[in-house]
């Protein structure tokens, strides 16, 4: 079923896609070392459960989390925990804790990994929580773990799951590989999360580009012989990959400003998320790796390789060709929200869906580019997604005018940058929103800390004023007191 | 024209000018004023540190002085220029500096007990002036991070300067974003 996309503007990009996608995905070999990151790429990190020196197998736990945001991480390779120190991630901050690992030959597969036995016969409850315990992050890019999204999207009644294989941003196909060489996994992990969320419906959207995969799911989902499982193929425009406007173009609804997609009914997980939970059922395997595109020219063979959680990037790239000409970035991600890495010793994390070498034919003309001042061409109006006035928003966010971004919206910009691509006067806007979306973050926490310092600082005047009028009453009754047995106040002052 | 026109406009007038008068002193003496009267909303400009270096006991007493123009807005050092300038807009005055005079202004701070050099002897607790200390006589202190203001009053009390000021956690976490596929 082709849809029409109903979010507003977008554009039609150059793909970049050629590069990587006419391959099979490769099976890395394990490598020597794993180095895996505590912060998956949400800014919140699992606490470890293993020591330095510790033996670990297959599948062991080694960091697990009782927080929302953040996943539980397991070690894709058996071997010896030789370190657990603040190293360079590919995290918010490019540093985090990281557990590494160093191979000891062993292929001992932890006690904890067994095929989930029916996984039809789970409850709703007990399918989220085994998905937390299994580590399983979203693998569209955020990271944000599955087990979260599945339990709100419960409680706020969600009735539709869409699966999101629009895979938008320029270079990255490891979605249309999966899609193409797992089709049957998709689908079966479709089920498994639409059971999870207590949805009804399901939607599997791809872009029209993709028609090999448009093909094999179609095929998979015929097997199926289930009504409420459609494929939806939508437009090739950027970013309708993005969540929302996913929703928009497949769902018809518009998720709120400031709500969750639930809050419109539906529940957006990724087609690789679909596959790692048909993974972890038919299998018992927790999150050990994903698939990832790697890319650019910098890179001898482009292509999609599914490599262990935590491989060091030089060994992804090494194994895809090693480099080639003179790479000027390592970005994660795509060339257009994707974050530069600090170094390729980083280790692969579950949220980084891409590593782009990128050479001055990649991404030239953005170097060194010069910021000119804004002509108010609205060029940038035209292409938001988000339908926000970027031009307007840029004025407030150089004035710090705290207001006039919350009513301009600046929360729902969505950061896909699309505003700096087309922007004549090469202003970096969506890093200006970003920026600006943190200080008025914090602008908010300081005034909500002011008021409760506020509250208590009055609750405390108030007590001290109690206390003294207490006092106060007290001396005066003990006073008349002992004034009572003699003459009265008048004979007293004499 | 008639005389009686005249004095019964004036009649009229003043008997209308006297029940204005004594319903509007009514009003004023009778009805509270709202939460939105000028202290109230100048107190919410400021960063309700209630350190007292502004030389009034906290930030309501400095926000009234304000309003009756017994202090000019520049004494809050912990707002800095920030407060400064929003106190201006509010008030319709030019933006000036902080005054030095009282105190300058630094990055958000917390205090933070040495608790093996603390003797418990409960003398910072009734400085705090947002009870942000825990602890009781020769019981160990400590500092109730989130709610401390870094207002500095809890330092001159210490007999033995176990009580320091350290840089405040950040308030904020970036948002998560959700991100193109």
């Amino acid at each position: 079923m082709a849809v029409r996309s109903r979010f507003p503007a977008g554009l039609a990009l150059d793909a970049h896609k050629q590069q990587a996608c006419g391959t099979q995905i490769v099976e890395l070999p394990l490598p020597a070392h794993l180095v895996l990151a505590l912060d998956q790429g949400t800014g919140y990190s699992a606490e470890p459960v293993v020591a330095v020196g510790e033996a670990v197998a297959t599948g062991t736990l080694v960091a697990r989390t009782g927080h929302p945001f953040a996943s539980a991480v397991h070690a894709p390779l058996a071997g010896i925990v030789v370190a657990i120190e603040a190293r360079e991630a590919a995290v918010e901050g490019g540093r985090s804790v990281c557990i590494v690992i160093e191979g000891n030959g062993s292929d001992r597969i932890d006690d904890s990994v067994r095929p989930v036995k029916d996984p039809a016969s789970l409850g709703p409850e007990e399918l989220v929580r085994r998905l937390r315990d299994a580590g399983i992050a979203g693998l569209g890019g955020a990271g944000f773990p599955a087990s979260t999204k599945l339990a709100s999207a419960r409680n706020l009644g969600a009735h539709t799951l869409v699966l999101n294989g629009a895979e938008c941003e320029p270079w990255i196909c490891c979605d249309d590989a999966l899609m193409r060489s797992a089709a049957s996994d998709v689908v079966l992990g479709a089920l498994i999360l639409r059971r999870a969320a207590g949805a009804v419906r399901c939607v599997i959207a791809i872009e029209e580009d993709k028609p090999a995969a448009i093909a094999a799911v179609t095929g998979a989902i015929d097997g199926l012989r289930d009504d409420a499982v459609t494929l939806a193929v939508v437009p090739a425009v950027y970013p309708q990959g993005a969540e929302r406007q996913l929703i928009t173009t497949v769902a018809g609804v518009e998720v709120p400003s400031g709500g969750l997609p639930a809050d419109a009914g539906v529940i957006c997980q990724n087609v690789a998320t679909a596959a790692a939970v048909a993974r972890w059922a038919t299998r018992g395997e927790p999150m050990l790796s994903r698939v990832v595109t790697v890319t650019g020219s910098g890179v001898g063979h482009p292509g999609n390789v599914r490599a262990p959680i935590g491989t060091p990037l030089a060994a992804l790239i090494a194994a895809s060709g090693g480099y080639r000409g003179t790479p000027l970035r390592l970005i994660a991600g795509g060339s257009m929200t994707g974050r530069a890495l600090p170094s390729d010793e980083v280790g692969l994390t579950k949220s980084m869906n891409c590593v782009l070498v990128a050479t001055r034919d990649d991404i030239g003309s953005r170097l060194g580019a010069v910021e000119l001042p804004c002509i108010r061409c609205g060029d940038c109006a035209n292409s938001c997604p988000a339908g926000l006035l970027p031009q307007q928003l840029l004025r407030a966010a150089l004035a710090d005018a705290h207001d006039t971004l919350r009513q301009l919206g600046v929360h729902d910009c969505i950061e896909c940058g699309l505003c700096d691509y087309v922007c004549p006067s090469q202003i970096p806007l969506a890093d200006r929103f970003r920026e600006a979306k943190r200080r008025l973050q914090e602008a908010e926490a300081m005034t909500k800390k002011a008021a409760d310092a506020r509250e208590r600082h009055e609750l405390r005047q108030r007590r001290l004023q109690e206390a003294a009028t207490i006092e106060q009453e007290t001396f005066e009754s003990v006073r008349g007191r002992a004034r009572r047995p003699g003459v009265d106040s008048t004979g007293d002052s004499n | 024209m008639n005389p009686d026109a005249v004095v019964i406009a004036v009649l009229v007038a003043a008997a209308l000018a006297i029940t204005l008068g004594v319903a509007l002193g009514w009003a004023a003496s009778r009805i509270e004023p709202d939460a939105d009267s000028l202290v109230v909303r100048i107190d919410a400009l400021l960063p309700q540190t209630q350190c007292g270096q502004c030389r009034y006991p906290g930030c309501r007493p400095y926000a009234a002085a304000i309003a009756s123009g017994a202090a000019e807005i520049d004494r809050c050092p912990p707002g800095g220029e920030v407060t400064v300038r929003a106190l201006a807009a509010l008030l319709d005055r030019s933006p000036r500096s902080p005054d030095p005079a009282f105190g300058a202004t630094k990055p958000a701070q917390v205090a933070w007990i040495d608790e093996a050099k603390c003797i418990g002897c409960a003398r910072c607790l009734p400085a705090c002036p947002v009870d942000a200390i825990v602890g009781a006589p020769r019981q160990m202190h400590t500092v109730i991070t989130t709610q401390c203001t870094g207002c500095e009053l809890c330092l001159p009390p210490c007999p033995v300067d176990c009580i320091e000021l350290r840089p405040a956690p950040a308030l904020s976490r970036r948002q998560r974003q959700p991100r193109a596929a």
